[in-house]
């Protein structure tokens, strides 16, 4: 008893000794005089100009996830890469990872704000409202949000959405995919008419469908007889659904396989099988040597470093705000030589400079039917609402004109051609 | 050969209540101790700034001590809502469930109702609505308990999962635009529905319902015939019963009050801050509660500070992983070394070590009595 007692009073001793001690070290060091041989831990020398606003601006990004999502990944690797070419001194930017599509954003965003940031970047589509709740609360800092679809109907002057024209670099990932499948059916591995693609969806959600879409068209562009099969798995991150999906597609007969998901279950489920495989958000070949063909994904920086600069200049920040091929936004990673179809990279290269030039359109009403007739009006949810109703005529010039009325996709146009398998989600 | 054990284990009788607290502030610095050490071994950094920034990322400005103390609200209602059922020793571990569903009966009024009834009678609605839910959550488990003497540790816990798959496919069904998998901020525009804010801050509300809870909860289990029959019944079904009191009238009349308490955190959740619902609104605050409780010996009033405890390590945990860009499991991996210490501290309340010293051994070499005498037996 005595001993455990006394004991205990030596632990408390100790910390108190410790917590003692450590409070002083600070006091003592405060009052050394200015000129120490230690260096001061002041500053470190950055030029310190008075005169340049970089130096005063924060930036804040919150995250969905952390590293471990592919999507947020991406926008980390984005966040970091400008940050970096900003020349931003440490305590110029904050990440928060694993902030849920809730109170918690607004939470986070707000604490940005109290820390000094002036612009603030959020990277999921459940962050929207949260964001544009503290945008009506600080107008003074601008409030920008990748993939949300209010901006442009909120009227707030400092909250901004910002999209890619992605549809551009799935339809040529799609023609890389239209080239394998040309090279399979000379090789007399299986008959024109039977080269069906497979297709694994998060949602019937208007950019998932503008992609496979966007995809299939590309594909169809160079192998004409190409069908498509599309399955859906309720799920943005989902392995094992990703997974089963692509086995069920491979058993179904696809040929190749692609899908708009953000786990390794399908790439991986194609590796197993020996079926090519185009990816999504960045490359697999690592993982996937004997299947990847070429992957799309949606590069953000450009995005970031155009606000940051907006806002040091002084200028507006448009409510959309769109990156194309040509703002290096639409990426498309290293084609993998070992699967792809020969002169892949070369066609590629072609149809995207086609594709900027603004000779080619992916969704051109002469390329593809709905219920047996071409497209000659359609009008599209733009103005999101809970039921979808369509508020703006969206087709124009002879194509349907995605990512122009506001940066995020509403190409929900279920073409002929793709097969649904299932829609619950 | 005989081997004695250096030390053996004995039940403490009582302490007096400075030596346990002594014992939980030792384990509280050891705690912080082990933290900073970890930090500073991954990160290189000075163990005070450490932490100065978790103090921060609790008190650092305005509105950190006002998400401190929402945080601090939710959990300690939850805790209060456990409580009378613990004192029961009715192990309800379903607080999680009662509070998500609760959260979804809210939401569903918010949604459903906005544009059909007042607002005050919209809130008069979705706070019956959310109180009924939570103790509907609660009772279920108690009936099957008092009726048929099912397992209520089990039965607690699987009513957790229906609850979550319950709001996972509302939330598909009700979500905002269709295939975003959220619902967004219910009646943004409208604020429909939304509980009042009381002066500029949208969390005093909370605090302020949750300040009083926790003082009726005092009352109720210390000064009432309610209070006094639950202590019964928790030290002896077969007491109670002996001196008349209808055991199963007591379980199912307090699990209805447990429920009911986490439908008013539901309520606080969803009506007054958050005004959406998703599948983590309650973020495991139904099981931290159990361990405030137990921290807390069922006394409302200690839980007030086991709460403020553990949010403010939580906050704090979180506060380093973003000052030092680490990875937000770093702050869980400090919260947990922290409760380690926190729980490991109750075994030494409860628990006494005795070492043995060296005249216990006598010289060495020399014979010695010993209690078992089986190594003995081959000599």
């Amino acid at each position: 008893m005595k001993k455990t007692l006394s004991i205990l009073l030596a632990l408390c001793l100790v910390a108190a000794l410790l917590v003692g001690c450590g409070a002083q070290t600070p006091a003592t060091e405060t009052q050394q005089p200015a000129g120490n041989d230690e260096p001061t831990p002041v500053d470190e020398p950055t030029p310190v100009d008075e005169t340049d606003p970089k130096a005063d601006l924060k930036v804040g990004f919150i995250f969905l996830h952390d590293e471990n999502s592919t999507y947020d990944l991406n926008f980390l690797n984005a966040a970091r890469e400008t940050c970096a070419a900003m020349g931003f001194a440490e305590d110029q930017f904050i990440y928060r990872t694993n902030i849920p599509e809730g109170q918690e954003c607004y939470d986070a965003a707000a604490e940005m704000v109290d820390a000094g940031c002036t612009i603030i970047f959020a990277d999921s589509f459940g962050h929207e409202p949260y964001m544009i709740q503290a945008a009506q609360e600080f107008p003074e800092v601008q409030f920008c949000h990748a993939t949300g679809t209010r901006a442009h109907t909120e009227g707030l002057a400092n909250y901004h959405n910002a999209f890619a024209s992605i549809y551009e670099g799935r339809f040529l990932a799609g023609v890389a995919a239209g080239m394998k499948l040309n090279e399979m059916i000379e090789a007399g591995d299986f008959a024109a008419e039977d080269a069906k693609i497979g297709y694994i969806g998060a949602f019937t959600y208007a950019e998932v469908m503008s992609g496979y879409t966007s995809f299939f068209l590309g594909a169809r562009s160079i192998c004409p007889s190409a069908t498509m099969e599309v399955t859906f798995t309720g799920s943005w991150y989902d392995e094992t659904a990703e997974k089963e999906a692509a086995n069920k597609l491979i058993a179904d007969d696809c040929k190749l396989i692609s899908q708009h998901a953000d786990s390794m279950g399908a790439p991986t489920a194609c590796e197993t099988a020996g079926i090519p495989n185009v990816s999504y958000n960045g490359s697999t070949q690592d993982a996937c040597p004997n299947t990847f063909i070429v992957s799309s994904r949606i590069n953000w920086a450009p995005y970031y470093e155009y606000v940051i600069n907006a806002v040091l200049n002084g200028e507006d920040i448009p409510a959309d705000w769109t990156g194309t091929i040509a703002t290096g936004s639409v990426q498309l990673t290293d084609v993998n030589e070992a699967v792809a179809a020969e002169g892949t990279v070369e066609k590629m290269a072609e149809v995207a400079d086609a594709l900027v030039a603004g000779e080619l359109q992916v969704f051109a009403t002469d390329t593809f039917t709905v219920d047996g007739e071409e497209l000659s009006s359609y009008m599209a949810d733009v103005d999101t609402d809970a039921a979808y109703t369509g508020d703006t005529e969206v087709i124009a010039d002879g194509y349907f004109h995605e990512s122009e009325f506001r940066s995020a996709p509403y190409f929900d146009v279920q073409i002929d051609g793709i097969t649904l398998l299932d829609t619950a989600f | 050969m005989n081997k004695e054990r250096h030390f053996h284990i004995s039940r403490r009788k009582e302490l007096p209540w400075y030596r346990a607290w002594a014992i939980r502030g030792a384990a509280i610095v050891l705690a912080l101790l082990v933290c900073a050490l970890v930090t500073m071994l991954l990160t290189g950094e000075d163990p005070l700034r450490i932490y100065a920034t978790m103090f921060a990322g609790a008190f650092g400005t305005a509105r950190k001590a006002w998400v401190l103390g929402q945080n601090l609200a939710i959990l300690l209602c939850i805790s209060l809502a456990v409580t009378p059922a613990f004192r029961m020793r009715f192990w309800n571990i379903g607080a999680e469930g009662q509070v998500l569903i609760s959260a979804l009966a809210c939401a569903a009024c918010m949604i459903l109702l906005a544009d059909r009834v007042p607002n005050w009678l919209l809130i008069v609605i979705m706070s019956a609505a959310s109180i009924l839910a939570g103790a509907i959550w609660a009772v279920i488990p108690a009936f099957f308990k008092a009726r048929f003497q099912t397992n209520e540790t089990l039965f607690t816990l699987m009513m957790n999962y229906v609850a979550t798959q319950l709001v996972a496919y509302f939330v598909i069904v009700w979500e905002v635009p269709k295939g975003s998998g959220t619902i967004g901020i219910i009646n943004q525009s409208t604020q429909a529905g939304w509980l009042p804010q009381i002066g500029d801050s949208k969390y005093l509300l909370n605090i302020l319902v949750v300040g009083v809870l926790t003082i009726l909860m005092f009352l109720y289990l210390n000064y009432t015939k309610h209070g006094y029959e639950i202590a019964v019944v928790g030290e002896s079904e077969r007491t109670a019963r002996y001196v008349g009191i209808k055991v199963d009238r007591v379980i199912i009349r307090t699990l209805l009050l447990s429920g009911a308490l986490c439908g008013v955190a539901g309520l606080l959740l969803v009506g007054g801050t958050d005004h959406t619902v998703t599948t983590t609104i309650a973020g495991g605050r139904g099981f931290t509660a159990v361990m405030v409780s137990w921290l807390a010996k069922f006394n409302p009033l200690a839980m007030i500070f086991a709460s403020f405890l553990l949010v403010f390590l939580g906050r704090g945990a979180n506060e380093i992983s973003t000052v030092f860009s680490l990875n937000h499991s770093f702050g869980d991996i400090l919260t947990g070394v922290i409760l380690f210490f926190i729980i490991g501290s109750e075994f030494f309340i409860n628990y006494q070590l005795h070492f043995r010293s060296e005249a216990d051994y006598g010289a060495p070499g020399s014979e010695r009595p010993t209690e078992g005498g089986k190594g003995k037996a081959h000599v």
